[in-house]
């Protein structure tokens, strides 16, 4: 339905905008005084008029309408002023599911009067809406219409309403974070009222598997956020110890000492391991590395687990290097010239010149450079859902199996969203703590970058 | 100075250069230069080889599954009684049956099962759909191509060895011998698996196709382009030519750089609570998927566009400006067009960024077992990651190569891709 009215929209805006351009050349034709606009802008400035409010009403409607058809339904569902939210939302899925034709038992009589309650509310609404758009498109082509004149200033006009577009497509990024934002606090919020905030921050268990149903046999669930942080930060460890050195010496090879040539032809080839999709990388951790890293744990004797933090750890630190490898590169590239030149003319050897005044001197870049990587490692989430651990342990045996946060989201969020368990909200308290260390790491790294790149 | 000279100085220094001494410090020297040079070698070559045994493995176990063991079996439909009008409520699975028989004669009924057991299960309704699709089928004999059940392809493509001890496999002694007597009858044959193409998802591997996941990812490539791209060009143009320099501009500035670095999971999260719990948008749906997408694309096309516009000279501004053009048309007339090889070759690239992306589509439940691809932007669905993901942690041998061609696939589309942004860059770009 929304379908027909949008391409209805697009139709007759088209249409106007031909409409319009013809009226305004008619009008200009032996008309005595010039026109301010060329004919196109009257007929754009039509177009908007008949298909920009009617859009924006219909994207409020499409939102708006089951929201307020919820509200209307169980108002009208018998006793529900004394049920919680919960249970409300319980109603109105069941609801939803009957009148969507999928009915596992019968449903009471109750039920059976809200379903067709909603269908009629849905009819109402639709009918409505096709109603209230035609007519705010007939009312927008009319005045479009009746304004093209002489006088008319319709590129002032259209331009107006360019600007207002692009300044709302400006600010879509900052509703982006405060969308994130309102959504992981309100749900973490909800959370700490199931489990007190210390108990998540300073707890040192984290078995989440709590019973659903009443009658499930479960453990008594625990919500202690260290053990996935420190999970966490082993494998995002392990990845930098893989990606830190290999990154930085390629990168000293690439701008230092390999000709055009090589240069040209392995950076992209570097890059390719950056644009390789994590999911990729996760089936080949647990496909290939994971085995190898258990016949090498088992050659030097350590019982090895089959999703070992290493085989996660250095998979990981394989796709950020050509991440530490560019940004390296870009800030060695920045260290001015006279620096380099004088240590040659001081008789210093390439290799004493880029470990003792090149290295130091882009220090403060590469540093903001593995912070960038390091706050990557923390947020990837398939190869380590793919290829690490499920059970929060504490433990620095890289053969163990750890569990990091992102995987804990994954796991918590896949299958069932009902959003009243504390185990669908620990994902989004979970959520929250990624954010904001992740936030954190890429503040400092910015702030080291762009006050690096300001000294010299 | 003269030579001679510089050595007379150097010397009255009191170090002699050519002492055997220095020349061992020189050489040590030198040699921690070649060090260096050496380390970065070998890093290189770790990173590359890495990549080279990525793509080999891949490779290695996802081409078996281009191609598909099945048998070509005829049926003569003229004897069957099946009802013209009603052809699904025919006896397909006895005529398949009936059919399949006749191969290995004098088999016992338990013998029979397990001789059943070599073919997919699915069998009676493809011989179903081939008919209900040509009607015309039903007056004579015709052919039918019916996939080999796992198993058997995991024997014929080396999965299964024939020396491995009978209990060890999930093929025993009788059915091999029960398979060699159809390859003897010449109805077995390995053509190229058009099925891994257009079928949908299924439970058992030689049916399971990407169809419904490459549908899914290009509905929701769709909604996010369509998203995305009119709305990051709007914004990198307000803020680079018309947004005033003050404290909100600086804010929306820190915010898209920082917003460019969030893991892609937290916007998931916020598909999830904000497209799923409030606003009450279908699970599952690439309609959904294109908006955390697209949400997640935009700082990076708005950093790109705002770099290409910068990079249109001056001269072109002050010139459309100096003939009366108004500001809009400067912009809209002049300098985008002169920007967009760049800015296409930027949204095509953040569009194959997107299209690998997992993390968020899972949040929002785009990893569903859906057997039927997708029709439209609401229906429920898979991507192509995420179809990944759940063939890799689907049991059965026969997914593990399937895994690696749906890799192979997606790996082709983001060469594809690239490829189009590296022409288009080569093609259109200007050096200013």
């Amino acid at each position: 339905m929304s379908g027909y009215l949008l391409a209805a929209l697009a139709l007759s805006a088209l249409v106007m905008s031909f409409v319009g351009s013809a009226r305004a050349r008619a009008t200009q034709n032996g008309a005595s005084e010039k026109t301010h606009s060329r004919p196109i802008y009257h007929g754009l400035n039509a177009a908007i008029w008949t298909g920009v409010p009617a859009f924006i009403f219909l994207l409020l409607w499409l939102a708006g309408q089951n929201s307020v058809i919820n509200q209307l339904v169980i108002a009208s569902f018998p006793g529900s002023e004394s049920l919680d939210a919960t249970a409300r939302s319980l109603i109105m899925s069941e609801v939803r599911q009957v009148a969507a034709g999928n009915i596992f038992k019968e449903p009471t009589p109750e039920i059976q009067a809200a379903v067709t309650h909603l269908k009629s509310l849905q009819q109402i609404s639709a009918v409505a809406m096709v109603a209230v758009i035609s007519a705010m498109m007939a009312i927008g082509a009319f005045l479009g219409y009746k304004v093209v004149d002489n006088r008319f200033r319709a590129r002032h006009s259209v331009e107006r309403s360019v600007t207002y577009f692009m300044m709302f497509s400006s600010l879509v990024a900052i509703v982006t974070t405060l969308g994130i934002i309102a959504s992981l606090v309100f749900e973490a919020i909800q959370f700490f009222t199931k489990v007190p905030i210390t108990e998540f921050l300073f707890g040192l268990r984290w078995e989440p598997q709590i019973a659903i149903r009443a009658d499930q046999v479960a453990g008594q669930g625990a919500f202690g956020v260290i053990p996935v942080l420190f999970g966490t930060f082993v494998i995002s460890l392990i990845s930098m110890i893989v990606a830190v050195p290999t990154g930085i010496l390629s990168a000293i090879y690439l701008t230092e000492y390999a000709d055009k040539r090589f240069r040209a032809v392995v950076k992209p080839l570097l890059e390719i391991l950056a644009g390789v999709p994590t999911v990729v990388y996760g089936f080949f951790a647990v496909l290939t590395v994971a085995p190898a890293v258990r016949s090498l744990g088992l050659s030097i004797g350590i019982e090895s687990s089959p999703n070992s933090a290493l085989a996660a750890g250095a998979v990981m630190g394989v796709m950020i290097i050509p991440f530490i490898s560019s940004l390296s590169d870009d800030a060695l590239a920045a260290v001015p010239r006279a620096m380099r030149e004088g240590s040659f003319a001081l008789g210093a050897t390439k290799g004493e010149t880029i470990r003792k005044v090149l290295l130091p001197a882009a220090l403060p870049g590469i540093v903001g450079g593995v912070l960038l990587a390091l706050s990557r490692a923390v947020g990837e989430t398939m190869i380590v859902v793919m290829a690490a651990g499920l059970i929060a342990k504490m433990t620095v045996n890289p053969f163990d199996a750890v569990t990091t946060v992102t995987v804990q989201i994954v796991t918590l969020l896949i299958g069932d969203s009902e959003f009243d368990n504390p185990k669908t909200l620990a994902a989004f308290a979970l959520g929250l703590v990624l954010f904001i260390v992740t936030l954190i790491l890429n503040l400092i790294a910015l702030r080291t970058v762009r006050k690096y790149r300001e000294k010299y | 100075m003269s030579s001679a000279a510089l050595t007379e100085s150097i010397s009255s220094t009191g170090v002699n250069w050519h002492s055997d001494e220095m020349k061992a410090r020189r050489k040590a020297r030198y040699a921690a230069d070649r060090r260096l040079q050496v380390y970065g070698i070998i890093a290189i070559t770790f990173a590359l080889g890495f990549l080279a045994i990525l793509v080999g493995s891949l490779t290695f176990t996802g081409y078996k599954a281009f191609t598909q063991t099945v048998a070509t079996i005829e049926i003569d439909l003229s004897t069957a009684k099946v009802d013209p009008a009603n052809i699904g409520e025919a006896d397909w699975r006895g005529i398949v049956r009936g059919a399949l028989r006749t191969q290995v004669p004098g088999m016992s009924r338990s013998d029979e099962r397990k001789f059943f057991e070599l073919f997919t299960s699915s069998a009676p309704f493809l011989v179903r759909d081939a008919v209900v699709a040509d009607p015309s089928r039903l007056t004579g004999k015709s052919t039918f191509t019916i996939p080999m059940a796992d198993p058997v392809d995991q024997l014929v493509k080396g999965g299964i060895s024939r020396d491995v001890p009978e209990n060890q496999r999930r093929i025993n002694n009788k059915q091999i011998g029960m398979y060699d007597q159809l390859v003897a009858n010449g109805i077995i044959s390995t053509p190229f698996n058009w099925g891994l193409f257009f079928n949908a998802d299924s439970r058992f591997p030689e049916l399971a196709g990407l169809a419904g996941a490459i549908s899914g990812s290009f509905w929701s490539l769709l909604v996010c382009f369509v998203i995305s791209f009119p709305i990051g060009i709007a914004a990198a143009i307000y803020l680079e030519e018309f947004a005033p320099k003050n404290k909100v501009t600086d804010l929306i500035e820190v915010n898209i750089n920082n917003l460019a670095a969030v893991p892609s999971v937290v916007f998931g999260l916020l598909g999830l609570a904000v497209f799923l719990g409030w606003l009450g948008l279908p699970r599952s749906a690439p309609l959904v998927g294109g908006f955390v997408l697209a949400l997640m694309t935009l700082p990076t096309l708005i950093i790109v566009t705002r770099v290409s516009l910068k990079s249109v000279p001056s001269s072109i501004r002050e010139a459309a400006l100096g003939v009366g053009a108004s500001k809009h048309e400067m912009i809209f007339h002049h300098i985008l067009p002169l920007a967009m090889p760049t800015v296409m070759t930027g949204s095509i690239i953040s569009l194959a960024r997107a299209l690998g992306e997992t993390a968020p589509l899972l949040l929002i439940g785009m990893n569903a077992f859906i057997t039927s691809p997708p029709e439209g932007v609401f229906a429920a669905s898979t991507a192509l990651p995420t179809q990944i993901y759940i063939w890799a942690d689907s049991p059965e041998r026969g997914f593990v190569s399937r895994t690696s061609a749906a890799i192979l696939v997606l790996l082709a589309f983001l060469v594809l891709m690239n490829g189009i942004a590296i022409y288009l860059r080569q093609r259109f770009e200007r050096r200013w």
